[in-house]
């Protein structure tokens, strides 16, 4: 099934490529406004060796992001469970948050922050926050109610029951959490640089298309979308294993 | 360990809004120390409830009255509780789920004394298994250990083998029976025969209150294809069936 599916996306990945091939050949459209998919090819072997450099650039900042992200919102889920002052004062200020555009913040972020990678981490931090906070929540508060009624006739003390019985029964939801922050990360880091920035994709990005080097933007492109595509599987894959785990054990 | 006896009075103000019928007369509930129990009644009259309050767990209900053992004394501490699903955690072995109670309340677990206890459920074999590679029975004697490892003088059975078949269930009761002597112990059923087999004393709770029934002849536990045994059944479900068995005893 696995294997179909995966043979099933290159099918689709080539046709694409060669539909694409196909509208340069038959409108024979200027390079600088479609590059056909052989120049991005090119493109990406001649300045591999930029586009790798500004591509640890990024990879460090989605890196950074998701890690950071998701400790901060793993720990504002937990405080959420434990203190019902925390659910008073933090969830209408988090839901509030989410009125406001993230994207619209990117410009603040680099004023306060710099042209730096500290300010596209925090932009993915910021993005990654709420679905990460707002998955494993929900999973904290759905514990089975027989367990907790188990455990308060055990004598377990707040902390141990919410370590020992809820956390690990919410597992899956901070997994289904962190597969939504893999698809938004990428979109944090790269908004980041676009609105100020000396290095990484999005910036590489920018530029080539300020100098009509249209092939090397669409080669900088395909380098994000395959480190996305990657992180997600990686990230499934965990994901994947913590969910086995909390049902099985192993 | 000198288990006590339990003792519950007071009115249920049973799913309030619900149904509209009416109110349940008051209760006195009473079960003798170091014996069995059983509270047969039909589902949604409130059996569970008075066995969360004896347990000191939330209800949901309005409840004006004590739960205490027979001296009064609050039983904060002295009760164990078994439900009818097996609360076993999945990704733990069966040897951790039984020490459960041990690293809720942050002390070191004995593991000599969970050893025991899984091999006196006969799941010696089985200890390193997690609840998904064990059968339903087997799932609820791993539960059945646990509450043994808390070692507590009063257990409290919540429609613990509702959910096995015929030949489980009568394997479980034997077992539980066996292991749980010398605690006080009441049992939560819908199930006639079961109370006929396994209580000392048996109590029947329907919407017209608490009245209490003859069990068979002889000190359970009772043969389960026995006679006495399947008359009481039969008495018992007669009385589940009238509803109203408060009258039907007075008459």
């Amino acid at each position: 099934m696995r294997g179909g599916s995966a043979a099933g996306g290159l099918a689709a990945a080539l046709a694409l490529l060669a539909i694409w091939q196909g509208v340069v050949w038959a409108t024979a459209v200027a390079p600088f406004i479609l590059p056909s998919p052989l120049r991005v090819a090119q493109a990406l072997w001649t300045s591999r060796a930029l586009i790798a450099e500004h591509g640890a650039i990024t990879l460090v900042e989605v890196l950074a992001g998701l890690a950071l992200g998701a400790i901060l919102g793993a720990g504002t889920a937990i405080q959420l469970a434990l203190s019902p002052l925390a659910r008073r004062l933090l969830l209408p200020a988090l839901v509030f948050s989410q009125a406001v555009p993230v994207f619209a913040l990117a410009p603040i972020l680099t004023l306060w922050m710099g042209y730096g990678i500290g300010s596209k981490i925090l932009m993915t931090v910021l993005i990654i926050y709420f679905p990460v906070t707002s998955a494993f929540y929900d999973g904290l508060r759905r514990t089975d109610p027989a367990l907790l009624d188990l455990s308060a006739v055990m004598g377990g003390s707040r902390w141990s029951e919410l370590m020992r019985l809820r956390v690990p029964a919410a597992l899956p939801d901070l997994a289904s959490g962190l597969r939504l922050a893999a698809v938004y990360a990428p979109i944090g880091a790269v908004i980041g640089e676009w609105v100020g920035a000396s290095k990484g994709l999005g910036y590489l990005m920018l530029l080539a298309n300020g100098r009509a080097k249209t092939d090397l933007m669409f080669a900088a492109l395909f380098v994000l979308a395959l480190g996305a595509v990657l992180l997600y599987v990686l990230l499934g894959l965990a994901a994947r294993r913590l969910e086995r785990w909390s049902r099985t054990g192993r | 360990m000198q288990p006590p006896g339990l003792r519950l009075t007071g009115r249920l103000d049973l799913v309030p809004g619900e149904g509209g019928g009416p109110p349940l007369p008051p209760l006195a509930l009473s079960a003798p120390a170091g014996r069995w129990t059983c509270l047969l009644g039909p589902s949604g009259v409130g059996k569970s409830t008075l066995l969360r309050l004896l347990a000191g767990l939330p209800t949901g209900v309005g409840f004006a009255g004590e739960a205490s053992d027979d001296a009064g004394r609050p039983l904060d501490g002295r009760v164990s509780w078994m439900a009818q699903s097996d609360l076993l955690l999945p990704w733990l072995s069966v040897s951790e789920n039984v020490v459960l109670g041990a690293r809720l309340r942050r002390e070191r677990p004995d593991r000599a004394r969970a050893r025991e206890m899984i091999e006196a459920v006969g799941l010696g074999p089985h200890a390193a298994k997690t609840p998904s590679e064990l059968s339903g029975g087997m799932r609820q004697r791993a539960a059945l250990a646990r509450l043994l490892m808390e070692d507590r003088p009063v257990a409290l059975l919540d429609e613990p083998f509702g959910a096995l078949d015929v030949r489980t269930r009568a394997e479980m009761q034997a077992l539980a029976f066996r292991a749980l002597a010398g605690r006080t112990v009441l049992l939560v059923t819908h199930d006639a025969h079961e109370a006929a087999r396994l209580g000392h004393r048996i109590l029947l709770l329907t919407e017209s209150g608490l009245v209490e029934a003859e069990p068979p002849a002889g000190e359970p536990i009772r043969d389960p294809a026995g006679a006495e045994v399947l008359a009481a059944q039969a008495s018992l479900t007669r009385r589940l069936l009238s509803r109203d068995p408060v009258a039907e005893a007075r008459a």
